[in-house]
């Protein structure tokens, strides 16, 4: 037997915006848990990669809101292994950049003091600013 | 001589010169000259995940552009660039594929970069353990022994993944091991070897970047190793810079020397130790393994 779900209008529209933003068809999750259970960074998170995927499925906003987009360190491990052929860092690039794209930023590089900024590899710099400010 | 075009990046000019100084130093001793790409920028370090972000794919196009230019100018014996830090080979090589597969963002891609010539989409990005990965063990004359040295191979994310970018095989990977049989010192790696050491998160959310760097050099000690290698230099900061910091986290932490793979292979090719700026700490164990007191210049 088959089960429907329908969504109503707003939920459609953010799913479709996802899909949109992130190339992946993030209806085709069958939540088999793969993804969490490879992540490094779930355990510290209270949303896990695979809860993130079911509700940007239903179109759920509130997974705005969740943590994982910003611990994920775009490893690229869950990328490798869903058996459904998902690309999850896009999904959680899609839903960071909702939020950047409204000019808000998630790091403030002024809260560091410059002995600890002169330490870091230019590259940690570069990317932390690439994925957590708009 | 073969000469193949070389992207270095930001972090191999700053905070990374000894990367860039032993690897220069392999390459010359195995036939290679590297020519530094002129004017090269940026890469932006992280590949652009939304499907409408073009605009962050221009820099690291910019720089192929320069590898096309550099071959029509007959300054390359191919249209190839090497490149040795593992964040600018992921978004080289992805920014690469994107452009190569798409004729939609090639045609938005051109139009925007008005200034420079078309890029043509021909140029081969590599990542400097790929020229040498055919080499045989054995083949190589080697200066140093490195006999009984353990190493234990750290390949990280973005050598691997995803697999359209990864240098070998995502899940199981041998070119980093086949790399240091090849400088004589023996490979030893755990599934450890290709879980994220939390990358960038270093900057915002350091105590998971300790958490996951004690378990990966933990593993590391466990498997018998005298040291760690890497091929990022953001890795290195994670695994090496941050030793003591793991230490104040987990007290029975007793620390290893972490090294880039490119100092491995010059030491054992013969580079003068003089060019270290800090003895790396696996040099000391190969003396001992070998029965030497003094490093032989
Ligand atoms: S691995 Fe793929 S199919 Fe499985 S839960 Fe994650 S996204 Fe869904
Ligand atoms: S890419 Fe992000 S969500 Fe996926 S396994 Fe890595 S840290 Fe977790």
């Amino acid at each position: 037997m088959s089960k429907k779900i329908i969504l109503d209008k707003e939920s459609a529209e953010f799913t479709k915006k996802i899909i949109e933003l992130s190339g992946e068809i993030v209806t085709l999750c069958e939540q088999c848990g793969t993804c969490s259970g490879g992540c490094p960074m779930c355990d510290k998170a209270e949303t896990s990669p695979s809860l993130m995927m079911r509700m940007a499925a239903l179109g759920q906003k509130e997974i705005l809101g969740s943590d994982i987009i910003w611990y994920c360190a775009s490893c690229y491990t869950c990328t490798v292994r869903c058996p459904r052929g998902i690309d999850i860092s896009k999904v959680a690039e899609a839903l960071r950049q909702i939020i950047l794209r409204d000019s808000v930023n998630r790091i403030d590089l002024s809260k560091l003091t410059p002995a600890e900024l002169e330490k870091l590899p230019q590259i940690a710099l570069v990317a932390a600013l690439r994925k957590m400010t708009g | 001589m073969k000469k193949i075009g070389y992207y270095p990046g930001c972090t191999l000019k700053t905070k990374a010169k000894i990367f860039e100084k032993t690897a220069l130093y392999t390459a010359e001793k195995l036939g290679y000259e590297f020519i530094e790409l002129p004017n090269w920028n940026c890469c932006g370090a992280v590949f652009s995940l939304s499907s409408d972000d073009l605009i962050h794919h221009l820099a690291p196009i910019r720089n192929l552009v320069r590898v096309q230019d550099m071959k029509e100018g007959a300054f390359l014996s191919e249209e190839t660039l090497v490149t040795l830090c593992s964040m600018c080979f992921n978004t080289l090589k992805r920014a690469n594929i994107r452009y190569k597969n798409s004729a939609e963002d090639r045609s938005k891609i051109k139009n925007i970069m008005d200034t420079e010539s078309a890029y043509q989409g021909n140029v081969s990005v590599l990542h400097f353990l790929e020229l040498f990965k055919s080499i045989e063990p054995g083949s190589v004359k080697l200066k140093r022994k490195l006999k009984g040295l353990k190493v234990f191979v750290y390949y990280g994310c973005t050598l691997l993944r995803p697999k359209e970018a990864s240098l070998d095989d995502a899940e199981a990977p041998v070119i980093l091991e086949r790399y240091v049989e090849t400088f004589g010192a023996e490979a030893l790696s755990t599934p450890f070897s290709r879980l994220c050491c939390g990358s960038y998160q270093t900057v915002n959310a350091r105590e998971k970047v300790v958490e996951l760097a004690y378990k990966i050099l933990t593993s590391a000690i466990e498997s018998g190793a005298d040291a760690v290698i890497t091929a990022c230099p953001l890795c290195f900061f994670n695994l090496k810079d941050i030793q003591n910091e793991i230490c104040a986290a987990y007290p029975d932490f007793k620390g290893i020397p972490v090294a880039y793979f490119t100092e491995l292979s010059a030491y054992a090719l013969g580079m003068d130790p003089g060019e270290w700026d800090e003895e790396p700490g696996f040099i000391k164990t190969a003396l001992a393994q070998t029965g030497e007191k003094k490093i032989k210049r």
